[in-house]
């Protein structure tokens, strides 16, 4: 789809797997909620189409646009933009009172279940937190029954610290409703933690596109976070854990992981970030390490950074791992592409969570 | 003429209650609409209807007095077809007392619906429109009950604007005792009568009460309706 005004154009194609989040991912300014409007009606396009399954909700050639309130799409506002004059009940009600046609994808006692919002439903919006609200815009958008949900940042007004007061119930929806989500984010934490997929977008163009394990390989994704939040993202499944050591073992391609990781049951898949300037090359078995975790691995690529680094590019038992190093190390090491190195990955160093999908319905 | 214990000013009273009364009954539900005009639609010409909607405000009473004689007078062209098909004469009645007042107040409240609407976040429309109301629902659900501070208010001082109006009273429906002889026409007439000092210091005093009045419960009317809405 495409859509322009004076300075700034916004080309853009995906699609959405569905169950699956897609996260568009950009720095503020790169057409991130556009898009998200467009999807919902809220804006129209100059050019291009949008289908939902076999619909077409929009498509400018052949003149065709599905009014907002028609297409079934929920959003979840960065303001959240409850409604001040309406208690909680009467929010969460607005949309399903709106919806009792639609095919029913779940019921007012499983949202307030779900969202945990027992305690709120008597309190009018000013009375609420952030976080509170937030919840509530979410519970409020899926009681419409939509097909689609649509969040753009929704965490973006809630300071860092409350951020847990959100994200474990977006995680929980995720792993529980069978509809596409499309989440807007700045920041990659979020991507990591709630996405499957994931769009790059920078100044109304798409950069990469692909799931996340695959996109955190791509060098465009520095251009957006910087050098610092560069690494691979890799899948496993936990295997065994060490409670006391507060640490998990986790099954990645052909071989095995330890890293920290609490509270997350034995045979959950998990996703976890290898951040490149974490992981130490070295290319001879070392000794009296703290490192946890030693690999065998052959080095596939090398190549320069925008930063006056090195990236070197790893196969670490059929996984791909990223290493930043300086051009210093690169030369001392005499690395080459098929040369077989150790992959040093410190437990503590490695941030994971836990991840699984909702089985398409 | 009836064994009502009356005096003049009771007459005056109720009258200028029946009056306002009738002009708000009158003009809020076009005001309502006007005020969504002009805050909501994009057309050529808004910004004349903008002025002509509050001329009232700085015309002389008297001139839109004499503007509704020559329109609805019982030969103008409105005041004419009015006659001959619904048999309603507005010139002289209560009827055209309530006209006239509800044409001098009608940009006051006009004004205050305008800003109450100009205040509600279009977000939130928005967000209806995602969670499936259509145009008229979205209105009646989200605009309509966000704009009712504004509407009281409007309502409230149109009815306390309402009992003093006298230029555009008296040129239209004249000052016919028990009939449009309001508050301030009957104010009016003590004033221009030798013994009437008494009366008319009665009548100030209670013109100015009823006003107090009107302004003090439009003031806890919107604080009362601003907390049962939430802000």
């Amino acid at each position: 789809m495409l859509r322009t005004r004076p300075g700034f154009s916004l080309e853009a194609t995906f699609a959405a797997p569905t169950p699956g989040v897609i996260a568009l991912f950009g720095r503020s300014g790169s057409g991130k909620t556009t898009l998200v409007n467009i999807i919902s009606g809220l804006a129209a396009p100059d050019a291009g189409d949008i289908r939902l399954g076999d619909d077409v909700l929009t498509d400018t050639r052949a003149a065709i646009a599905v009014p907002v309130e028609r297409r079934r799409v929920g959003y979840v506002f960065q303001d959240a933009r409850l409604f001040p004059h309406l208690n909680v009940t009467g929010n969460l009600r607005y949309g399903e009172k709106r919806a009792r046609a639609a095919p029913r994808i779940i019921g007012f006692d499983e949202v307030v279940t779900l969202l945990g919002l027992a305690q709120l439903l008597q309190r009018r919006p000013r009375e609420l937190s952030g976080g509170e609200r937030q919840r509530v815009a979410l519970g409020r958008a899926l009681l419409s029954q939509p097909r689609l949900l649509l969040l753009d940042e929704p965490l973006a007004s809630i300071d860092l610290a409350r951020r847990e007061e959100v994200l474990p119930y977006l995680e929980a929806l995720r792993d529980r409703l069978a509809i596409p989500m499309v989440y807007v984010s700045h920041q990659f934490d979020e991507v990591l933690r709630l996405a499957t997929h994931v769009v790059l977008l920078e100044a109304g163009k798409v950069l990469a596109q692909g799931p996340v394990n695959e996109v955190s390989l791509k060098p465009e994704l520095q251009s957006i976070v910087g050098p610092d939040l560069v690494g691979a993202v890799l899948e496993g499944v936990v295997t065994r854990l060490d409670a006391d050591n507060g640490t998990a073992d986790v099954a990645v391609g052909r071989g095995t992981l330890q890293v920290s990781l609490r509270d997350v049951p034995v045979g959950s898949r998990v996703r976890l970030q290898l951040l490149a300037r974490d992981v130490i090359l070295a290319t001879q078995p070392v000794q009296g390490l703290s490192v946890r975790n030693a690999l065998a691995s052959t080095v596939t690529a090398i190549s320069n950074d925008d930063y006056g680094a090195v990236l070197v590019r790893l196969d670490v038992g059929g996984e791909i791992v990223l290493a930043r190093i300086t051009q210093n190390a690169l030369q001392a090491l005499k690395l080459r592409p098929g040369d077989a190195v150790w992959t040093l990955v410190k437990a503590v160093s490695t941030r994971g969570h836990a991840f699984r999908l909702a089985a398409p319905s | 003429m009836n064994d009502v214990p009356s005096s003049a000013e009771l007459d005056a009273l109720r009258l200028s209650l029946e009056v306002a009364a009738r002009s708000v009954g009158f003009s809020l539900p076009l005001a309502v609409l006007v005020a969504w005009i002009l805050t909501r639609a994009r057309f050529p010409g808004r910004i004349l209807f903008d002025a002509f909607v509050h001329l009232p405000l700085v015309l002389p009473p008297v001139a839109v007095g004499y503007v509704l004689l020559i329109l609805f007078g019982a030969r103008g062209p409105i005041g004419a077809w009015l006659r001959s098909h619904f048999g309603i004469q507005l010139a002289f009645t209560t009827a055209g007392a309530a006209l006239a007042t509800a044409v001098m107040t009608f940009p006051l409240m006009v004004r205050a619906i305008r800003l109450s609407l100009e205040n509600i976040d279009r977000g939130l429309e928005e967000a209806a429109r995602t969670l499936g109301a259509a145009p008229l629902d979205r209105f009646v659900s989200i605009t309509l009950p966000l704009m009712l501070p504004g509407i009281l208010a409007g309502a409230v001082t149109a009815f306390a604007a309402g009992l003093g109006e006298f230029g555009a009273v008296i040129t239209f429906a004249a000052n016919v005792p028990g009939v449009t002889r309001t508050l301030p026409l009957a104010l009016y007439t003590a004033i221009q009568s030798p013994s009437g000092e008494a009366l008319a210091l009665r009548l100030a005093l209670l013109s100015f009460a009823l006003g107090l009045l009107g302004l003090l419960a439009s003031e806890l009317l919107v604080r009362r309706v601003r907390r049962l809405l939430g802000r």
